[in-house]
């Protein structure tokens, strides 16, 4: 179970800006040795099969690979990649020599992934967290000695639903927990009161939503519920959650609803005054 | 192919053991070979309210003992040829009711019977859930009200989870909503949910709807099920439940506040 967290009150200034936390898809070019005469020339290689591989896509440097005493010219490098589309947007892994001389290149460093992230089943509050680079299902590289092209591996993000979507097509009554690990729900039947539906990602309900509903249960912010008749006792983003004590307000009652969250408030909107 | 029908609803109160009495005597009177099982260990009323009580020697829990043989324990009703009831123990603990135990009974009944009924009691707890578990139909017994329609949910979600067919994955165990202690008065007057709000709810077909009556508690206390008082609305709409489930088509009474405000402006109130 998420930990609930409480909506924070409004702050009076109107923001001007928003920190979210995101999971982005993000290559990364592991580099094996420190001469950059080597790397370039079997990139140039690699470039001249796909020359639209990269495209502007951010990459970033994996130093883990490298002996630790050696230093990679790093200015050459980028000069280089720039030349040829590719963006680096910093390092990661690595030496603290080899960190401190890629920001004095101009490079950010991204730390590296615990080995379970999210392994608790405790949110994380979604707030300044750094941009961590995600599984992306990339096409697969022919080897090449020197270099690597690799994506991380799926266990970096396990907010992600990594699962196929689970089907309820019965009633979820009374007592009854619904929970799709690692998946989005889907339910096609009624979920009355008393009733709970958890997902790790968004859940879509084509019936009346009337026990408790919590989507994005590992701390995904970005999960999203659709419910087709909203009656909702909770509905929950990440552990972010909204009760309706004091009945679920005419707007929505009963209506075509989609419920997110919105710098840390659960935002429960009727589809058809959202557009 | 015999059938066990469980008489349960979650909450107390609602009219599971005079259902099970008029249901199981219904059963009978149209020439099923019936037995009645009261599952309310330690609570025994099954045999009150089939006026047998002072015929009791033997229960369930010396059956599945091995103490006595299921003939000796098995008590023949007064009103109906075809009927046995089999009382609960008033003495025992309701763990002797094992679910192996409860699973051998049942194979043994279903030799000699046309229709094992099991009343069960109320609550989730261990009692109710050996009444359920091997049953193939199940009548829910809701009263109009929100608490005893939650329950009945609550109920109708362990059977679809938990019951032999459900954890077999045979096929799901046929429900059948029975609204009891049905006022269409109160109804009208927006006291009480109307059928059409309990089946929006619970979303399973119905079997009929029993009225609130007076007759119900002097049949009680008189030891004869429902169904045999002369000229009471509760008897027939007690036979209408029988003829239904024997897969007649009969019209349903009471059923919406609708029909009996209509009535109700045509003849001036009850």
């Amino acid at each position: 179970m998420p930990k609930r967290t409480a909506n924070p009150a409004p702050s009076r200034e109107e923001p001007a800006f928003k920190i979210k936390n995101a999971n982005l898809p993000v290559l990364i070019l592991h580099l094996k040795t420190a001469d950059t005469a080597r790397v370039k020339a079997q990139l140039e290689t690699r470039l001249q099969q796909m020359p639209d591989f990269f495209a502007h896509a951010p990459v970033v440097l994996g130093l883990a690979d490298l002996p630790t005493d050696a230093e990679p010219d790093f200015p050459d490098l980028l000069d280089f990649m720039r030349s040829h589309h590719m963006q680096a947007a910093g390092v990661i892994g690595g030496s603290a020599a080899q960190q401190f001389a890629a920001t004095q290149a101009g490079l950010g460093v991204i730390p590296e992934i615990p080995a379970r992230p999210t392994a608790s089943p405790e949110p994380e509050p979604p707030v300044e967290s750094v941009v961590e680079p995600q599984p992306d299902p990339g096409p697969v590289q022919p080897e090449l000695p020197g270099l690597e092209v690799e994506t991380e591996p799926a266990e970096a993000a396990p907010t992600l639903t990594s699962r196929p979507t689970m089907v309820i097509d019965k009633p979820v009554r009374t007592g009854q927990r619904i929970y799709a690990e690692g998946a989005n729900l889907v339910v096609l039947a009624i979920v009355n009161a008393g009733a709970e539906l958890i997902a790790d990602g968004d859940i879509h309900i084509y019936a009346p939503l009337r026990g408790r509903a919590l989507a994005g249960a590992r701390g995904n912010t970005a999960a999203r519920i659709y419910v087709q008749s909203m009656e909702a006792e909770l509905v929950a983003i990440a552990g972010y959650f909204q009760v309706f004590d004091e009945g679920i307000p005419d707007a929505l009652r009963g209506k075509f609803c989609q419920i997110r969250l919105e710098s840390e408030k659960v935002v429960t909107q009727a589809m058809n005054s959202a557009r | 192919m015999p059938k066990v029908i469980v008489v349960t609803s979650g909450k107390g109160g609602v009219g599971k053991t005079t259902t099970s009495a008029s249901f199981s005597s219904g059963l009978a009177l149209r020439g099923n070979k019936t037995v009645v099982i009261d599952f309310d260990v330690g609570l025994r009323n099954l045999d009150l309210i089939m006026g047998c009580e002072r015929r009791v020697v033997y229960d369930i829990i010396n059956v599945i003992n091995g103490e006595v043989t299921l003939k000796q324990a098995l008590i023949k009703d007064k009103q109906c040829d075809n009927l046995y009831v089999l009382p609960a123990s008033q003495t025992r603990d309701k763990d002797a009711l094992s679910l192996e135990g409860v699973g051998r009974i049942i194979d043994e009944l279903k030799e000699t019977f046309d229709c094992i009924v099991c009343d069960s009691p109320a609550g989730i707890e261990h009692g109710a859930f050996s009444a359920m578990y091997y049953a193939d139909e199940a009548l829910i017994v809701t009263n109009p009200e929100v608490s005893s329609v939650r329950d009945s949910d609550r109920i109708l979600g362990i059977l679809a989870a938990k019951s032999k067919r459900a954890t077999e994955g045979a096929e799901p165990v046929k429900e059948h909503l029975l609204v009891t202690r049905y006022d269409p008065k109160r109804v009208a007057a927006g006291e009480m949910l109307s059928v059409d709000d309990i089946q929006e709810i619970l979303r399973i077909p119905l079997i009929g709807v029993i009225p609130e009556s007076e007759s119900v508690l002097q049949a009680s206390n008189s030891g004869t099920p429902a169904i045999h008082l002369e000229k009471s609305d509760v008897a027939e709409s007690y036979r209408d439940v029988v003829a239904r489930f024997m897969g007649e088509d009969v019209p349903m009474r009471f059923t919406t506040a609708e029909k009996v405000g209509l009535l109700k402006r045509i003849f001036g109130g009850r």
